[in-house]
């Protein structure tokens, strides 16, 4: 179990309490930047990708996309499919070519590369798939090896490696068996060892636990954060679920028809989205959903004996209970609590409060919660 | 049957062992890189090369649809040439060579497309070069599927073996014409045929031991 208080003030650093403290128009440009490292390891500088179409018009699959990955960070890349997700991640590792921009990845010009080169390169770039992507007739050990294998590394040092990569996903009895023999899970826990084989400094994951149930999903994405941290690796990760950003990226980049619509810190991302894609994309997302017997009276317009619905985002360690019944005491508002959740997100808790406040009251109480710094959003009115 | 039967019998299955034998060995060697080029050197491919793959594509197709009978008496010349002569056992193995190399190559080119092109894209993620993932991929998952592939080429080839009999190239079909229809010996053609059936069983059931054996895709009780 999380120990709420002291993940609370775990998370309470000056910064980042300043930055949640803060009323909106602080959150600039400037202020995300300084919690951002300057080095990126991983840079895309106005790449664009547009391929042939097969029958007819050219497909644009990228355009224009400018993306830093900080050294040792994890960024989350988000997008319904089609949205460019696979070729973003396949042109840092120069599986595909940009049509123009610049791919650099620890400071080599990926898109520049020659054959040879780029061969060379990838070794320090591991990639894992959702389909996990592995050899049938090698055993989970045998498949951790061929990266080594085909760098050139000796027998001997081959063998130790790939104990220790197989320990460090927890399969070191696993390694004899056939991925015909393994979960799921398993699988992709092989696919992790044999990304880490030649020590990359960047792990590509493109979709990665989309075929997992979500407990697998946890504990693969568990031990991607554990190789991050410990490993110092760098993770770029792209997926259709919010559900991964969240519990494992620092990071968020929303991508939509080949642009990127939104991006900067997870926290903020969630809990201020701006662009109706990450909206609709938190829209599933637990406490942010109404109730089916709210959703279903809501209106957009007030009538005589409605209340106003009003969303409370809560960021950072407020106490829910205290702005209510401070609005009771003060101004002596009452309000109906019709939903809410308190939440985790990037380390850092958040809650969503969805109330029913009198029409006559709707002004006074939204003066008085944005006073307290929190986001309110009118959803509309029921009767 | 009289031992002389017997005799007759176990030479002319030797002879046609040999021939098969020498001939699917041929045919493999030539038609495993010319199968593996084939399902890799289409466009957008590992070893990219639209042109020469349409061209060689075509020579295949021509030397398979020419009916085997017609293959060869058309390369007589070429048969003497390496074999010295165009009679006998050891003639026979270059036409039966000439036309099991593009049907070989047919069998191993769909084995190899039959991989994953997830496994191929993994591969060059973590930096194999295009032989690198022939040699460590694609053959090795495909081997199942070109075991079966040589299998079926065998089997072929021994039909055809007793085919080249007929044109005087020795082996079962030689002595199943000679004695079984020109001398009138039915038990020697029912000898020939059982011969045959057997052969070609064993050598099936050999083949699909192996493929079943290498193939790690399906969980084994
Ligand atoms: N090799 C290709 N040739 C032509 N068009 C392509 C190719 N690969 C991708 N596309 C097109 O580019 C666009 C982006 O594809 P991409 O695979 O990057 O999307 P994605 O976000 O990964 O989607 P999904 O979530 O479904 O995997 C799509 O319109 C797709 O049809
Ligand atoms: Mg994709």
């Amino acid at each position: 179990m999380v120990d709420i208080e002291n993940e609370l003030r775990h998370c309470c650093t000056a910064e980042s309490d300043a930055l949640m403290n803060a009323p909106l128009g602080y959150l600039n440009d400037t202020a995300l930047q300084r919690l951002v490292p300057a080095e990126a390891i991983v840079r895309l500088e106005s790449v664009s990708k547009v391929y042939p179409g097969r029958h007819g018009a050219p497909v644009s699959a990228l355009d224009g996309i400018d993306l830093a990955v900080p050294q040792g960070s994890v960024l989350g890349v988000i997008g319904r499919s089609g949205a460019g997700k696979s070729t973003l991640i396949r042109l840092v590792n120069g599986l595909e070519k940009p049509t123009s921009g610049r791919v650099i990845v620890d400071g080599a010009d990926i898109s520049a590369l020659p054959e040879r080169a780029l061969r060379h390169a990838r070794r320090s770039i591991g990639m894992i798939f959702q389909h996990f992507n592995l050899l049938s007739s090698r055993t989970a050990a045998e498949n951790v090896a061929l990266p080594l294998e085909v760098a050139g590394y000796d027998k001997a040092a081959i063998t130790a490696r790939v104990d220790e990569l197989l320990s460090l996903v927890g399969l070191a009895d696993k390694r004899n068996r056939y991925p015909s023999e393994l979960s799921g899970g398993q699988k992709q826990r092989v696919g992790i060892a044999r990304a880490l084989a030649t020590k990359p400094k960047v792990l590509l994951s493109d979709e990665a636990t989309s075929a997992l149930d979500p407990e697998t999903t946890r504990s693969i994405l568990d031990l991607l954060s554990r190789i991050n941290a410990e490993l110092g690796l760098t993770v770029l990760l792209i997926t259709h679920e919010m559900a991964v950003i969240r519990s494992i990226a620092k990071e968020v980049a929303v991508i939509d028809a080949g642009r990127i619509v939104e991006k900067g810190d997870v926290f903020d991302v969630f809990t201020r989205p701006q662009h109706p894609v990450t909206r609709s994309f938190l829209a599933d997302e637990t406490g942010r959903a109404l109730p089916p017997y709210v959703a279903d009276r809501l209106r957009p317009e007030a009538a005589p004996g409605t209340q106003a619905v009003v969303r409370i985002g809560f960021r950072g360690p407020h106490a829910t209970d205290p702005v209510l019944a401070r609005l009771a005491r003060d101004l002596n508002i009452e309000t109906n609590i019709l939903a809410g959740s308190v939440d985790e997100i990037a380390g850092r808790p958040c809650g969503t409060l969805v109330i029913g406040v009198p029409e006559a009251s709707l002004e006074k109480t939204l003066t008085f919660l944005k006073h307290y710094g929190l986001d309110t959003e009118v959803l509309g009115h029921v009767a | 049957m009289s031992p002389e039967m017997i005799r007759l019998l176990a030479g002319a299955t030797g002879e046609t062992l040999l021939m098969v034998a020498i001939s699917a060995g041929l045919g493999t060697l030539f038609g495993l890189p010319l199968g593996v080029f084939l399902a890799t050197s289409g466009k957008g491919e590992l070893f990219a090369a639209p042109w020469a793959n349409r061209v060689l594509g075509v020579v295949v197709n021509a030397t398979r649809s020419t009916p085997f009978i017609i293959l060869v008496v058309a390369i007589i010349p070429f048969t003497r040439l390496i074999a010295g002569t165009s009679i006998g056992t050891n003639a026979a193995i270059v036409p039966l060579t000439v036309a099991s190399t593009p049907f070989i190559a047919r069998l191993i080119e769909g084995a190899i497309r039959e991989v994953d092109q997830g496994l191929i894209e993994a591969a060059r993620a973590f930096g194999a070069s295009p032989l690198q993932i022939v040699l460590k991929v694609l053959i090795p998952e495909a081997l199942p599927g070109i075991v079966l592939g040589l299998t079926l080429a065998v089997v072929s080839l021994i039909g055809f073996s007793a085919m080249v009999g007929a044109v005087g190239g020795g082996g079962l079909g030689d002595l199943g014409i000679r004695y079984g229809y020109q001398r009138f010996m039915p038990e020697m053609m029912l000898a020939v045929v059982v011969v045959l059936i057997v052969l070609v069983q064993a050598l099936q059931s050999l083949g699909d031991i192996l493929a079943r054996h290498l193939n790690k895709r399906i969980r084994h009780a």
